[in-house]
């Protein structure tokens, strides 16, 4: 394989004699540092990606906090921050978001539970490439680490948002755009490399290591969404990268890519004949299928989840299928709804919304099919259930208010208020989050070897969930009524003014919620440690990973080579013996 | 904590299929005719190889697309000129050094070469796989040549840009003076750049040779470097045709 | 568990509805031409995606309730792999609803985004900096005076702020205004534009809403039809003082307007 294995080792060419010694990429690692540091074993480097989007999340979350509270008490002294400044607000605000899309929504469904069970649900031994996969690891790590010093240079954190928009983020002589949005920009950049290299070793894997008998219609959902997320992160990410590069040249070489003839405080910079309006495209045409990007792996463990706990087929397979193809393809044409009010031509605006309505349609589909699953079943209510359910009507909820967004007429007035904000934080800050709690106490048996403490899990589910509508349900309120987002004080527009009550009651939610997710924090421990020991199949659910040693060995499948004979969703089979068929049982008889 | 200790053994069979025979699940013990255990064979590494190369071509492909993109969004877009209110186009074309020419063909004669290492190696491994006798890599040494050339070639490539750099440079083309020569710099930059990678590639792939490494895992690194290294060539072209006549 | 789901599902949908429906907090009033088309519009998709979310939400409580599993043996019909009848069903309502949706509310943009202004609109330029709007008049003369980078004085406000070069004669006549004053009932041109990044005209009454780009001027237009006073806010992150970007539209009767311009070019000589 390229790159090899950890060193050392000649591989010889030899047909005729087995190697002398372990000299596979499959054998175990000996040492501190070669297991657990710069391991080449998927499962590690999984939940190597875990933990960075877990310190990741709590980081993004402390922020919003912060956020929250400067919002309804703007002249209070923070301890240890003092007064927040607007400038502080908006870096916040700036890296909250970043943080969250890229650290945590783009890396623990993906690189996270993706890396652990992608190899092993296709009954492989490993990702095609484990030193790649090593290195897309470390390198995602480097990129978070240069985001977080941008917190500690002078200047600090940048404050344009994450979304970046140029002049604003180009120009070094901006107050609060200094070298903090310099590292900004060259840790996305990294990020981006990161990405690049882990969708390289999904879309190889899938494509040519699935075990006998895993045909690409037998791969779970969990599998196609993975995989569609790993294509949609090729094509993405590229443009970001080249928009990353354009604008570092912006601010560092004087080029104008990005900027037109501007004056700042009077002084004209240098810079001319650029186009604002570039940045946007280059940036959205990423930024767009990056919201799929989000979602996807939810969604793909969303109708795992919904078929194991109801006991019944995932209905539509092949809908669901096709269903996660067309969002991935036409998520590629819609990101001009991001623009409706940018100055792009009123006739491409209309082009954008027609596809972006087009959109909703396979969302709906899958929605159908999750009821569909859910009908005639026999649920069983164990956590990773709930959160299932629980991502079904955050998915919905959040889903309503897109085809609102997507008519540029009604976006006239919607657009930057917190219309949108309850938006994109139902489907990617709550229903996506779901998917990673969902996929936390649903896999965390077969990873660690114990159960999380169910009651615990419970109360955290009710908790996130009462939580999460209590904070963004009212913000569809307030945004209709106009409030605007980005604003680091309410207080000196009236209509906005007038609407601190909403956000008073927000907040609070918000410091709830916040701190329900310790109980999550506190039950992944204290499991880890104390659980009760799990068993190789907990949920009796049927695809690869339940037939594997808890947790599985180095190369998953303790030497063996599983066969494939059903499809992932054999559930209450008429005439089995129990009411689940694993995917490599003997053929059953096909009774539809 | 988790325990990632291995139960396979040496003589496990393969877990990889790829040649379409059914095996059953064997727990342990019995060689067969395959290289080691859970090593694939040749042919499917070689396989596996080019499909990683062929997804990696694809965001480098997209990265070029979008720098395009921006390249032909800018060359036509007016700005407003405060002056008259008007909209007006400021986009001058670059004179592009003759050099670049020349660039190209090393540059290509570099593909060609680099075409001609491939088959020798790819030629030799698939000799050694049939082979009984494991031990090919003192023979390596005088088969070189076409992987030198390449690497040489490219080098000089490389040089040769940077020299056509400096003469725009010194015909008054900084990177930041006109948006056509911030795009020069840019495509041919970042060219260079990727270029660089396919070149320490084969860097290590010839050290690798002299330290007496295993042929069959160098004569892939350099058959997907191949293949890279011809579309880093056509990208080049395709770059050039680009600078030079959509202006 | 099943019961507790469905509750505060129900709950949840039913509360958050009602709010909705009550008007709790909603659109300000329209006072624009363009306000009646698009609220009306609103509603239609409000209505429509509200049984949309309703019926979604209240399936799903009620499915995940009534399919909890009682001990049961599974029977014949919990094994099925779908309905491809049903699944054309939906994809085909579906797309019929969102793309008819669209379709309708496309007419309605079409109208207010695909033409120009009309010939006899009142002309208004709108300049955003950091962190304030400027307002210019054309005056009699019916041209913007040029305006150059290196003129322009934010500290001196007005005329200076917007970098307006008095050598060129059609500046003679332009009136700056802090306050965007225009006569009710007439159609605005707004001229947008930005001297730094990128800011955003919002007057939510007006249900109007437009991006102002610097190295651009983009012609929009809507039409006032009562009078009085209407806030303005930015609505594009632009740096500290986002927050406090806000102005004013004076919606008055033609005369009014015509003797607050007249009195604005007196000063000028």
């Amino acid at each position: 394989m390229v790159g090899g294995t950890g060193g050392g080792e000649t591989i010889t060419m030899s047909t005729h004699e087995s190697a002398v010694h372990a000299a596979d990429a499959h054998a175990a690692p000996q040492g501190f540092i070669r297991k657990w540091v710069f391991s080449l074993d998927h499962k590690v480097i999984g939940l190597q990606y875990f933990f960075l989007a877990l310190v990741a999340v709590f980081v993004g979350m402390f922020l919003s906090l912060l956020m929250r509270i400067h919002l309804i008490w703007p002249t209070v002294a923070l301890p240890f921050f003092g007064e927040m400044q607007p400038a502080t607000y908006l870096s916040l605000l700036t890296m909250h978001g970043t943080i969250m899309v890229f650290f945590v929504l783009t890396t623990a469904p993906q690189g996270g539970f993706g890396n652990y069970f992608l190899p092993i649900q296709i009954g492989a031994p490993d990702m095609a490439f484990p030193v790649l996969n090593m290195l897309s690891f470390w390198t995602t790590f480097l990129g978070f680490i240069v985001l977080l010093a941008a917190f500690f240079v002078t200047g600090g954190a940048p404050l344009h948002g994450w979304t970046g928009y140029a002049p604003l983020s180009a120009l070094r002589s901006m107050p609060g755009e200094e070298l903090g949005a310099d590292l900004w920009i060259t840790s996305i950049a990294i990020f981006c490399l990161g990405a690049l290299m882990g969708a390289l070793n999904f879309i190889t894997t899938t494509l040519d290591m699935r075990a006998k008998g895993m045909t690409m219609m037998r791969m779970p959902l969990t599998v196609w969404s993975w995989f569609i997320t790993a294509i949609l992160g090729l094509l993405a990410f590229g443009v970001l990268l080249s928009a990353g590069i354009l604008l570092l040249m912006d601010r560092n070489l004087g080029t104008s890519f990005f900027v037109p003839l501007v004056t700042l405080n009077g002084q004209l910079t240098g810079h001319k004949g650029g186009s604002p309006l570039l940045w946007q495209h280059l940036f959205w045409f990423f930024g767009h299928p990056e919201v799929y990007i989000a979602i996807l792996p939810a969604m793909g463990l969303c109708s795992q989840l919904l078929s194991v706990f109801s006991r019944k087929p995932i209905f539509g397979y092949k809908a669901m299928v096709y269903a996660m193809l067309s969002i991935g393809f036409l998520g590629f044409m819609v990101w001009g709804h991001h623009m409706f009010m940018s100055g792009m031509s009123p006739y491409t605006a209309f082009a954008f919304s027609i596809m972006t309505m087009g959109i909703g349609v396979p969302s709906a589909i899958k929605t159908f099919n999750w009821l569909g699953t859910i009908w005639r079943g026999r649920i069983r209510f164990h956590s990773p259930m709930l959160f299932a359910v629980g991502f079904v009507s955050l998915f919905v909820t959040g889903g309503i208010s897109g085809p609102f967004l997507a008519q540029p007429v009604l976006d006239i007035y919607l657009h930057e208020t917190y219309f949108v904000i309850a938006h994109f934080h139902l489907i990617m800050g709550v229903a996506s989050i779901f998917g990673i709690f969902g996929a936390t106490y649903y896999w965390f048996p077969k990873m660690f070897g114990k159960m999380m403490n169910e009651t615990l899990a419970k109360l955290h589910f009710w908790l996130t969930f009462v939580g999460a509508y209590a904070i963004f349900m009212p913000m569809h309120y307030s945004g209709m009524a106009g409030q605007l987002r980005r604003y680091s004080q309410g207080t000196e527009v009236a209509w906005i003014k007038a609407l601190t009550p909403i956000q008073v009651f927000i907040s609070i939610a918000a410091f709830i919620t916040i701190g329900s997710q310790f109980i999550f924090l506190f039950n992944l421990f204290w499991s880890m440690w104390k659980g009760k020991k799990a068993s190789d199949n907990p949920w009796e659910a049927t695809t690869l990973e339940w037939i594997t040693a808890t947790p599985p060995p180095h190369d998953n499948f303790g030497g063996r080579t599983p066969v494939v004979h059903n499809g992932p969703y054999e559930y209450s089979v008429p005439g089995a013996p129990k009411d689940f068929v694993m995917q490599t049982d003997p053929e059953i008889e096909p009774a539809h | 904590m988790a325990s990632f200790s291995t139960t396979a053994t040496v003589d496990d069979p393969r877990n990889t299929l790829g040649d379409g025979e059914i095996l059953p699940p064997v727990l342990a013990g019995g060689g067969d005719d395959r290289s080691g255990p859970g090593m694939p064979d040749y042919a499917t590494r070689l396989r596996r190889a080019r499909l990683g190369l062929l997804v990696l071509l694809v965001p480098i492909f997209m990265l070029f697309v979008s720098f395009t993109s921006a390249y032909i969004v800018r060359q036509g877009l007016p700005t407003l000129d405060p002056q008259t209110n008007l909209l007006v186009k400021d986009w001058i074309p670059v004179k592009l050094p003759t050099l670049l020419l020349v660039n190209t063909f090393v540059l290509l004669l570099s593909s060609l070469g680099m075409e001609l290492a491939r088959r020798q190696f790819r030629g030799e491994a698939v000799l050694a796989s049939g082979d009984a006798a494991p031990k090919i890599s003192s023979s390596e040494q005088s088969k070189m040549p076409w992987l030198a050339m390449t690497l040489v070639l490219g080098l000089l490539f490389l040089f040769g840009q940077w020299t056509a750099w400096r003469q725009l440079a010194a015909s008054g083309f900084y990177v930041s003076s006109t948006p056509s020569s911030s795009f020069v710099y840019l495509l041919t930059g970042t060219h260079a750049v990727h270029l660089m990678g396919g070149i320490l590639a084969l860097f290590v792939a010839s050290i690798a040779g002299l330290f007496g490494r295993a042929l069959a895992r160098r004569s892939i690194v350099i058959d997907v470097t191949a293949w890279y290294w011809h579309f880093m060539a056509g990208l080049w072209v395709y770059i050039l045709c680009l600078l030079e006549f959509a202006r | 568990m099943g019961l507790m789901l469905l509750v505060v599902i129900w709950l949840i949908t039913l509360v958050s509805t009602y709010i909705f429906i009550a008007k709790w907090w909603w659109l300000p009033v329209g006072a624009s031409s363009a306000a009646a088309a698009i609220d009306h519009h609103f509603t239609v998709t409000f209505i429509l995606m509200g049984v949309v979310f309703v019926a979604a939400q209240l399936a799903l409580g009620y499915l995940v309730w009534s399919y909890r599993d009682r001990g049961s043996a599974p029977g014949k019909e919990s094994y099925s792999h779908g309905n491809t009848k049903l699944e054309i069903v939906w994809t085909v309502l579906t797309t019929v609803l969102f793309v008819g949706m669209n379709l309708a509310s496309s007419s309605i943009w079409a109208s207010e985004r695909f033409r120009q202004a009309e010939a006899n609109a009142v002309h208004v330029e709108v300049t955003g900096m950091q962190f304030a709007w400027y307002f210019r008049y054309p005056g009699p003369d019916g041209k913007f005076g040029v305006t150059k980078p290196e003129l322009e004085d934010a500290s001196a406000g007005g005329e200076a702020a917007l970098g307006m070069d008095p050598k060129d004669p059609a500046s003679k006549d332009d009136v700056v205004s802090g306050v965007m004053v225009v006569p009710v009932n007439r159609e605005i041109e707004v001229i947008l534009r930005s001297h730094d990044v990128i800011h955003s005209f919002f007057v939510p009454q007006m249900r109007f809403k437009q991006d102002a780009v610097p190295g651009l001027a983009i012609h929009m237009h809507f039409t006032p039809i009562q009078t009085g006073e209407f806030e303005i806010a930015c609505a594009e992150l632009c740096g500290l003082g986002h927050y406090k970007m806000h102005g004013f539209v004076k919606v008055v009767s033609q005369e009014e307007f015509d003797k607050w311009l007249a009195a604005r070019e007196a000063e000028k000589q």
